[in-house]
């Protein structure tokens, strides 16, 4: 499903973000990103998203070649994947609905297909009472709720998070990360950079672990 | 899904994006009223002044077949040779008509308009001189030809002086073209200027909304549905700020329409001002609306792709 191939990322400024990177990620594989800060993991689902291009190398994404990929068609390509950030990213002058149904607006969906999938990914991620919410009235938790079924609404093949549990306590993160079980119980590929590891230590999940830029030598099974 | 479904989803979605822009108007009811009243006052200026100008040409052009010329005759020339004279310019091709009036006949004219009759007989002598009044033939129209004949006239050796009775209008219709042209440059210049008020509110309500189109951007959104609003907000001040123009021209006008059909009165001549102002209810909103979405266009097409998510 995800593929690199001697990918390296090198910024404007010189520094080599990424380095020689090779891995592959499984369909319906649910793995985490881990490594210290600096290590490049929020460089590498850059380069998947396209919200960053690789300096060299390959990257395969559902078998098409980002690296040839037109910016035109970058929008379009987006729409299969869902993207959860470390700060939500949600627009704060609109409702819940509104945050929610964003993907589906864009991809030119009707208006009652809207509403009948909107419902659904709020009431997967227990969200169905605060629809009508603006989410400075929800919490922490909360918000990264919203964000997870924005992501998730337009049923992603796969779905990228970025220090999802960054900002919330261990019994709120136990939670998220259920919620990203249950959604590769059902078949989504699941990536998550953490460098939470007592989170993830007990959880049966592959990790990909980088150093500095590139693969390190130990990978958890 | 058919055709005529998809089409009235893409129909739907675009009145959605066109209320939502009028409702972020609606939201900074302060910032948008502004910004819609200097539109409306930019636009209004220079129709208003068209309005007025095109009264005065249509005034101007009422006055347009009384083109006459005055000859005063030398006082040395007779009674007899004056009046030998006006049958041989009769003769031209291009006078029709000729009315000579004696050195005589325009003192008792003046005796009797003026009143001044015991003022003339202490006099020693007549000082008006005898007068030949010319009516140009009828295809001598143009000012070019009115001009050259008059100098010919005036070159007679009889003449002492040639005078276009209506040369104040000639001034009159000069004076005219140059407002005219002066109101075209300040059209163009207030034109330019709501061009670039409405790009540059465009250009400050894309860079407040920034993270808003990056996050748009992550969750997919082409670059076109980026622009839709703003072009839609665009559009919208434009057409408010025609509209405002309209209703100020309209109030202005009603206000001034009656003490000009007055001084038109004056002069003869009469027609409805009201007239042009129904003309400008349909061009200034759409004046507005092109304005508004040019305006709006050149500040998507140069920051909304150069915003992307990092
Ligand atoms: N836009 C950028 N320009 C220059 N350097 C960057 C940029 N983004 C990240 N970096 C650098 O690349 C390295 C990896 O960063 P990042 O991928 O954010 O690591 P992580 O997410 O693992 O903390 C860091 O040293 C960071 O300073
Ligand atoms: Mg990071």
């Amino acid at each position: 499903m995800i593929q690199f191939t001697d990918v390296y990322k090198r910024y404007p400024n010189r520094y080599e973000a990424l380095s020689g990177l090779s891995f592959h990620l499984n369909k319906g594989e649910m793995a985490f990103l881990t490594g210290h800060s600096g290590a490049g993991k929020s460089t590498l689902l850059k380069l998947i998203a396209l919200i960053e291009r690789s300096s060299h190398g390959q990257v395969l994404v559902n078998k098409q070649n980002l690296t040839h990929l037109p910016k035109g068609k970058i929008p379009y390509y987006r729409r299969q994947i869902g993207l959860v950030f470390q700060d939500h990213n949600l627009l704060h002058d609109r409702t819940v609905f509104d945050n929610v149904a964003l993907p589906l607006v864009i991809a030119g969906e009707n208006h009652r297909e809207i509403g009948r999938r909107v419902r659904a990914s709020l009431d997967k991620v227990g969200l169905l009472g605060k629809e009508r919410n603006l989410p400075i009235a929800l919490s922490g938790g909360e918000q990264q709720r919203v964000g997870i079924a924005r992501a998730v609404v337009n049923r992603p093949a796969i779905l990228l998070a970025d220090e999802p549990t960054g900002n919330l306590d261990p019994d709120l993160s136990r939670d998220i990360m259920q919620l990203f079980e249950q959604f590769n119980k059902v078949g989504t590929t699941v990536f998550i950079a953490t460098h939470d590891h007592d989170l993830i230590r007990t959880l049966p999940y592959r990790q990909i672990q980088l150093h500095q830029g590139r693969l390190a030598q130990r990978e958890v099974e | 899904m058919s055709l005529s479904t998809i089409m009235t989803n893409y129909f739907l979605r675009h009145v959605q994006v066109m209320l939502f822009s009028l409702g972020q108007l609606w939201r900074q009811p302060v910032a948008s009223l502004m910004t819609v009243t200097v539109i409306g006052i930019a636009l209004a200026l220079p129709a208003g002044l068209f309005v007025l100008q095109q009264n005065m040409t249509t005034v101007s052009e009422q006055w347009d077949d009384s083109n006459q010329i005055t000859l005063f005759l030398k006082t040395t020339v007779s009674q007899v040779e004056g009046k030998q004279f006006s049958l041989d310019l009769k003769k031209w091709p291009n006078i029709a008509q000729v009315q000579f009036q004696s050195a005589q006949q325009s003192l008792s004219e003046f005796r009797q308009l003026s009143g001044l009759g015991d003022l003339l007989d202490s006099l020693p002598n007549n000082p008006l001189p005898a007068v030949i009044i010319i009516y140009p033939a009828e295809d001598i129209v143009s000012p070019d030809a009115i001009g050259s004949l008059l100098a010919r006239l005036e070159a007679m050796p009889q003449v002492d002086q040639a005078q276009l009775d209506m040369e104040w209008l000639q001034r009159l219709r000069s004076i005219n073209k140059t407002i005219h042209r002066g109101i075209s440059i300040l059209a163009i210049l207030l034109s330019l200027s709501v061009l670039l008020i409405i790009g540059n509110t465009i250009r400050l309500a894309i860079l407040s909304r920034q993270s808003e189109i990056k996050v748009m951007k992550l969750v997919g959104a082409t670059d076109r549905f980026v622009r839709r609003p703003f072009l839609y907000t665009g559009f919208w001040y434009g057409l408010l700020g025609g509209i405002l123009a309209w209703i100020t021209l309209m109030i202005t006008l009603g206000v001034i329409s009656g003490p000009i059909d007055e001084l038109i009165g004056h002069y003869g001549s009469n027609f409805d001002l009201q007239w042009f102002s129904v003309n400008m209810l349909t061009s200034l909103p759409s004046i507005g609306v092109v304005l508004g979405a040019a305006g709006a266009w050149l500040a998507v097409s140069r920051h909304i792709h150069m915003i992307e998510p990092n």
